[in-house]
């Protein structure tokens, strides 16, 4: 038996990677089911980071599942003739093995460091000021409340443009969002944009991305927030710069005009 | 050694069935043994409550809003037999909850630490004896306060098993928000307090009971483990208690720790204020991270002792391991703001618990290289309790190595919250703690009960979990890498997520295999307690001293002859003697002084 149990933990490494080589690799069963389309400037390097991760442990992986297969193979009570090699341990090998690992977990650790940089501490500058926001987003149960400056130009006053769920921004444009929540923890999640950020109720927060190409896309929350939390979805509708500019000032219009008529029907 | 014989009277086992005595040999015993037994019960009974609400989960993600088959139309008449998204909420915090705080947790350190401590260290008893008792049956508190919480709208509590306020804290945000969230913090507090209760006397036990000749670093892994986990529960639970009795306050009192001002809830201005939501964050996780090394150190000891066991071979790397144990539990204290990287906490921040969880993967590296060490070159005898051992190890691997993509923060912000996390924390608590726990229970069954387990049935058992649980788990990778979040009742009507379903089907089925397998592991269990084979004491030519005294072991005392120790835990195969195994408390033979010299 101890065959046979040797070729079952071999599966592991085996249909493991296989596993991988699906998703991974377009078309086949597994089409479709790997890292989403990404459309943001900064989302490679998190691609990048991911692949680098997974080739190295993959390659650790295969080694330990080998060697897990082939001494349970070899050493099997029932084949092996050969007496207990009796070891207590290896002073040189014992060194060599934490050493190894613990460069590469540093280099990784090291190497990432800018990427984490550039997506949550360097804010983006514009003519040399802090960028301001385009638009207040806040996270409510079950919804997307978004709020962008009137003709003014300033978030949080009377003539600010309001729109539930649905985000329109500027393509090949650096957007700045401030993020807040009204009631419990959510998190906001653009998957294609490589976007995910906690809102804390009483916490003022931005968050910035760059995307590169125009289209719908999801806004997910990604933090339990209660019942309805599986419904909270928002739209992101990335726009070229004319098609953004016009849809603003079509919306800025529609809401004077409505307002106006509801001023007029009191 | 003579502490505990003095309340050693009335536990013998000639003195006639009477109430009373069958209330202090079964119910409130103090002996170490029975309390290990009545942990061991209660947590299986556990496992099956947890296991089914983990179907629930998976019967929603499979076939979403669809009418559950036979029990559907009793638990859900008012939504015509589905599962409502409020009750989903509490499927899923209610299973985190039991597996973690009713099983995995007391079936380690209250099962087997209890039952193996005084066992494997050549003690009759704990230190404490009654605070062991206090320990069991501060359980039941929080066993009715779960109960109650599962009996109040909407049956549990709905704030995940993380209970993140203002979600959990404010009574108007969710239904699970009421008093069944009130009762589950009860509860969860109560078993905070139960494991105090056991740490302290698993430190004193460990420190001061050993046997004569047993030096710490004599010890098995088991112990040695068991040891650093007490040590981490002593230190780290006091800050989940506080903050679950704050958590309480703010909830019965208003006192506002974790709420800030200005929320609007469910359109009422919520007075109270002042608080955070990020500083329950902290205090959850710095007891949370160490507890989730609570919840693999034991079994790696464990796992050590099985391996080195069954490949007849001495452990690779003895003070390594002890050295990786202790690695893992100092730096289990630092690292807990990994889970926090996306939560608004500050990044720079972020950046010095990222290098502190890379680091932590180096002494579980170490770990991984002396076992595969350790059966290198021995004679491996493939029983069941091997079997689970040796996939412990197997897929301690890919729970580990999984880790690291969510230890990079970059790629954090895209995996956090989705069910990558969740098929890492499945591979490193169900395919490894649980899987060493089934082994543990093959191994150490016939100490227990004087009968063992059958083997055929054993390994039925071993090989089916293994494919279901590889067939459930190892998709929710591919799962993760779309971005599928979790927690969600509905991930379908995303565009993002639709397309995923057909693989949510399989992984179900999957799942469904999973628990169906393990009725052969139940049948085994209780036929054999009866039926199984009558065992020696040391029907797996084992050398710790629980293998010394008989199986079962004597009444209170457990043995019947004092346990001298010559020797560490693992001369398998030694050249000293003709047997392949060499307990540890068999005197040398004429000549040879001991074994420690040789090395």
């Amino acid at each position: 038996m101890g065959r046979f149990w040797s070729l079952l933990f071999l599966l592991v490494p085996v249909l493991g990677v296989a596993v991988f080589v699906f998703a991974v690799v377009p078309g086949g069963v597994f089409d479709n089911h790997w890292l989403p389309e990404d459309i943001s400037q900064h989302g490679k390097v998190i691609d990048d980071l991911f692949m680098f991760i997974l080739y190295l442990t993959g390659v650790i992986f295969i080694v330990t599942g080998a060697l897990m297969f082939w001494f349970c193979w070899k050493y099997d009570a029932e084949k092996n003739p050969e007496p207990v090699k009796f070891t207590h341990g290896s002073h040189t090998l014992e060194i060599v093995w934490s050493i190894l690992p613990a460069a590469i977990l540093l280099f990784i650790a090291i190497f990432q460091m800018d990427a984490w940089a550039e997506n949550k501490m360097v804010y983006p500058i514009k003519d040399g000021k802090k960028k301001p926001p385009l638009a207040l987003v806040t996270g409510r149960q079950f919804e997307w409340r978004i709020q962008y400056a009137g003709p003014d130009e300033t978030i949080g006053t009377e003539d600010d443009l309001h729109v539930v769920n649905d985000l329109h921004v500027p393509v090949n444009d650096e957007v700045v969002l401030r993020v807040q929540s009204q009631d419990v923890l959510h998190s906001f999640f653009l998957p294609n944009v490589r976007i995910k950020h906690d809102l804390v109720p009483g916490m003022q927060q931005h968050v910035w991305f760059q995307t590169k190409k125009t289209g719908l896309y999801d806004i997910v929350c990604a933090e339990l927030c209660g019942w309805g939390h599986y419904k909270m979805r928002g739209r992101l509708i990335v726009e070229s710069e004319e098609d953004f500019e016009a849809w603003y000032a079509n919306a800025v219009q529609e809401q004077t005009r409505t307002s106006h008529n509801v001023e007029s029907d009191n | 050694m003579n502490t505990s014989s003095a309340v050693s009277q009335g536990h013998g086992h000639g003195d006639g069935m009477t109430v009373s005595h069958f209330i202090s040999t079964y119910v409130f015993s103090k002996d170490h043994k029975m309390i290990g037994l009545q942990f061991l019960f209660t947590t299986l009974l556990w496992f099956i409550v947890g296991g089914l609400l983990a179907l629930g989960i998976r019967w929603q993600l499979a076939y979403p809003w669809s009418d559950m088959p036979i029990i559907g139309g009793r638990l859900f008449s008012a939504e015509g037999g589905q599962i409502s998204p409020e009750f989903y909420t509490t499927l899923f915090t209610m299973h985190a909850t039991v597996m973690i705080f009713f099983v995995i947790i007391p079936i380690l350190a209250g099962a087997f630490g209890n039952y193996l401590i005084p066992l494997m260290i050549g003690a009759d008893d704990m230190a404490f004896p009654t605070l062991n008792m206090l320990s069991y049956w501060f359980m039941w508190p929080a066993f009715i306060c779960i109960g109650i919480s599962f009996l109040t709208p909407p049956y549990g509590a709905g704030g995940g098993w993380t209970s993140y306020p203002p979600l959990s804290a404010v009574r108007a945000a969710a239904p699970g928000s009421q008093m069944a969230q009130t009762w589950w913090l009860m509860g969860v507090t109560l078993v905070g307090i139960s494991s105090m209760m056991g740490s302290v006397n698993y430190m004193t036990t460990i420190i001061q009971m050993r046997a004569p000749g047993l030096s710490m670093f004599r010890l098995p892994l088991t112990i040695w483990s068991m040891f650093i986990t007490a040590v981490l529960q002593a230190f780290a639970l006091p800050v989940l208690t506080a903050g679950g009795v704050m958590q309480i306050l703010d909830r019965m009192l208003g006192t506002g720790f974790f709420v800030p001002e200005g929320l609007i809830v469910n359109n009422a201005d919520m007075i109270t204020g002042g608080g955070q939501p990020l500083l329950w964050q902290h205090l959850f996780w710095f007891y949370s991270h160490p507890a989730v090394y609570i919840m693999i150190l034991p079994a790696m000891g464990m796992v050590s002792d099985i391996l080195s066991c069954f490949a007849r071979k001495p452990i690779f790397g003895y003070k390594p391991m002890v050295y990786s144990i202790s690695g893992i539990a100092g730096l289990g204290f630092i690292v807990w703001g990994h889970h926090m990287f996306v939560s608004g906490m500050n990044p720079m921040l972020g950046m010095t618990f990222m290098v502190s969880t890379m680091m932590i993967a180096l002494p579980s590296a170490v770990k991984v290289f002396n076992w595969l060490g350790t059966i290198w070159g021995g004679k491996i005898e493939f029983t069941t309790p091997m079997l689970f051992s040796l996939s412990f190890v197997s897929m301690f691997v890919i729970g580990g190595l999984s880790g690291i993509f969510m230890a990079a923060t970059p790629v954090d912000i895209f995996i956090h919250d989705t069910y990558y996390i969740v098929a890492h924390f499945h591979y490193v608590l169900f395919c490894g703690t649980a899987m060493a726990v089934m082994g543990a229970i093959y191994f150490w069954f016939p100490k227990m009960f004087g009968r063992a387990m059958n083997e055929t049935a054993g390994k039925w058992h071993f090989f089916l979990t293994f494919l279901f649980m590889n067939g459930t788990f190892y998709l929710m990778h591919i799962l993760g890498a779309v971005g599928f979040p979790r927690r969600l009742a509905d991930p379908y009507h995303y565009e993002t997520f639709k397309h995923l379903l057909p693989m949510n089907r399989f992984i179900t089925w999957c799942a469904i295999g999973m628990v169906v397998s393990q009725i052969i592991f139940a049948v085994n269990f209780f036929y054999s307690i009866f039926k199984g084979q009558k065992v020696g004491r040391n029907p797996w030519r084992c050398n710790s001293i629980e293998w010394f005294c008989p199986s079962p072991p004597v009444g209170h005392g457990n043995f019947d002859a004092q346990p001298i120790v010559y020797r560490g835990p693992y001369e398998y195969g030694s050249p000293e003697v003709d047997t392949d195994h060499y307990p540890q408390t068999q005197p040398p033979p004429d000549g040879v002084k001991s074994s420690e010299e040789v090395h």
